[in-house]
């Protein structure tokens, strides 16, 4: 096929791309985008073939390897249970971070198959690019490794911090410009593999101070740096469908992590710095002083909902770790037979990453149209008769409101405060992740419900039966 | 004077960029899930530079230099991530389906 002919093809897969993650702005016409995004896939794999038409003994090993890997993948697909899906995403930036190195690698060992020169003799603005490729990707492929641990909790959770982590990395950073500058202008291999290394250990030493909660944006942030990883290569490789589609993700990523940092109300400038462990746990040792909870059973939430005409329930993290949902729609359930209206308030930061919650109800079956974002559904807590916080904590405390000495201040919340009644399964009364005491817990109005979310949200089945 | 091809692949990027901007924020928010493992799927269209790798020098030399060897390992990671991507995007909104149809 014709270097020109295929460049075309490129061109329409990556226009198929687009197309994919425009048909996810509403859930009507996002599967038809993601069969979009199959068809690209399939032209830009078929093409590349019929461009290097060398149907030789290296055929076989390449479809071999393809399958190999796509059985894996769809293997992946079909166990991986939805309250897993952070990992998951985790760990497939790391495997685009990983791909990109080895193929930045490749080119660099073998540029004559990519149409980049010589060994030795490289093209300058390829060798940057693939410098950029392979140190982006490596980036990603550490990074991403860090967060998978983290989020699967063979790592630790809590951010590891040391002196001098924020000028160490700012080094390591300026070492990579260093050494691009001079692998070009020598040519010397062993640069290459220098920055190769630095750049891994920048992945693994941006992520490790982050910590658990702060998730969604690690994620998001990977998710960019992976299509940026993929961009570079796509200069590389002077390929406009990995250009398109590196750009794509890149800016997805961002986007996401931006909305993220909002949703935290933390600067998107302090996060791509990995600058995380910046805000201390301050306000946490001052009033520690004992102060009065009320707290309940089954039979008494069974009792206020079922006298309720309007219930918000406030999803979060916890009840992902319950595996909360499916006991939680079953619970609706039989609220919305006795004619209580029930709908869900979403935080953009609840789970560990974008849209986490949603999906998980979505899995549990409930209807996205009950589902709500924060600025949809905040003014209802008003008018709300009870709200029901299920494994949210940071996301509902009104102090982000009021003390302008909190770490949270100014972090958008749910004005669950506002509800008549607020019900708040917990399993102790200890602060959430950013350390604090959430005052939500010490209202007239509150309920606390000590146990486990799943048992609790089933023994109020029970008690609604009754 | 001629312009560098260079040019006009970097007028693609950066176009692109700006049409990824208004797609993505015109993404749902329910869908921010889906949105990024539907990313992670496309992004391992860098399986195309992989293919490459792998099939580079074959017929004549040993198809089994260090650069190959690296392109194969890169199609299965690419691989993974295509298969794994698109079908677990295509699971996930299959569950924003069937509500609709309960209603």
């Amino acid at each position: 096929m014709s270097a020109n002919l295929s460049a075309i093809f490129y061109l329409i897969s990556g226009v198929l791309f687009i197309l994919a993650l425009r048909g996810l702005s509403s859930p009507e016409t996002s599967r038809q985008g993601n069969f979009f995004g199959i068809l690209g896939m399939i032209i830009a794999i078929t093409v590349t073939f019929l461009t290097v038409g060398n149907f030789s003994s290296g055929l076989i090993y390449v479809l071999i390897f393809l399958a190999v890997g796509g059985l894996i993948g769809a293997f992946i697909a079909y166990k991986i249970p939805m309250t897993a899906m952070p990992e998951l995403v985790a760990g497939f930036h790391s495997l685009v971070g990983l791909s990109a190195v080895f193929v930045a690698i490749s080119a660099f060992l073998n540029p004559e198959a990519f149409n980049l020169g010589s060994v030795g003799a490289i093209k300058l603005a390829s060798l940057i690019e693939m410098s950029i490729g392979a140190a982006v990707g490596a980036i990603t492929f550490s990074g991403s490794i860090i967060a998978f641990l983290k989020l699967q909790g063979i790592m630790s959770g809590s951010p590891i911090t040391f002196k001098g982590q924020h000028s160490l990395n700012a080094l390591l950073l300026i070492s990579i410009i260093v050494l691009t500058y001079l692998l070009c202008s020598s040519q010397i291999s062993n640069y290459f593999w220098i920055l190769l290394s630095i750049s891994f250990l920048i992945g693994f030493l941006l992520i490790i101070p982050i910590g658990g909660a702060d998730m969604p944006v690690v994620i998001s942030m990977l998710n960019s740096y992976s299509g940026w990883a993929a961009a570079g290569i796509g200069f590389t490789l002077e390929n406009s469908a990995l250009i398109i589609t590196g750009a794509l993700v890149g800016s997805s990523g961002a986007i996401l992590s931006y909305i993220m940092c909002k949703g935290m109300n933390r600067s998107f400038f302090n996060v791509i710095l990995g600058g995380f462990g910046a805000t201390e746990q301050s306000a946490s040792t001052g009033n520690k002083e004992q102060r009065p909870v009320k707290s309940g059973n089954a039979e008494d939430a069974a009792f206020l909902m079922k006298n309720a005409s309007s219930v918000i329930i406030v999803p979060g993290y916890g009840m992902a770790v319950a595996q909360a949902q499916h006991a939680l729609r079953e619970m609706v359930d039989t609220l919305k037979k006795n004619d209580i209206k029930v709908t869900y308030a979403i935080h953009p930061v609840a789970g560990r990453m974008p849209g986490h919650m949603n999906v998980l109800l979505a899995e549990a079956n409930v209807p996205y149209d009950e589902v709500f974002e924060l600025e949809e559904i905040n003014n209802d807590f008003a008018n709300a008769d009870v709200a029901f916080v299920i494994g949210a904590n940071d996301v509902t405390n009104p102090v982000a409101k009021t003390d302008p000495q909190s770490p949270i201040y100014g972090m958008p919340v749910l004005d669950v405060e506002k509800c008549k009644s607020v019900l708040f399964i917990k399993r102790s009364l200890s602060p959430g992740y950013a350390g604090i005491d959430n005052d939500l817990f010490y209202k007239e109005n509150t309920l606390m419900l000590f146990a486990d979310a799943k048992k609790m949200t089933e023994e109020i089945i029970k008690a609604l039966n009754q | 004077m001629e312009i560098d091809p260079f040019i006009f692949r970097l007028s693609i990027f950066i176009l692109s960029i700006f049409i990824g901007y208004y797609v993505v924020w015109s993404v749902t928010p329910s869908l921010h899930t889906p949105l990024m493992s539907v990313t992670n799927a496309i992004s391992s269209v860098i399986i195309v530079g992989a293919i490459i790798a792998g099939l580079a020098g074959g017929g004549t030399d040993s198809i089994f230099t260090v650069s190959n060897i690296l392109g194969f390992l890169a199609i299965s990671l690419a691989a993974v991530n295509i298969f794994g991507g698109f079908l677990v995007t295509q699971r996930m909104l299959q569950m924003y389906k069937k509500k609709k149809k309960d209603k």
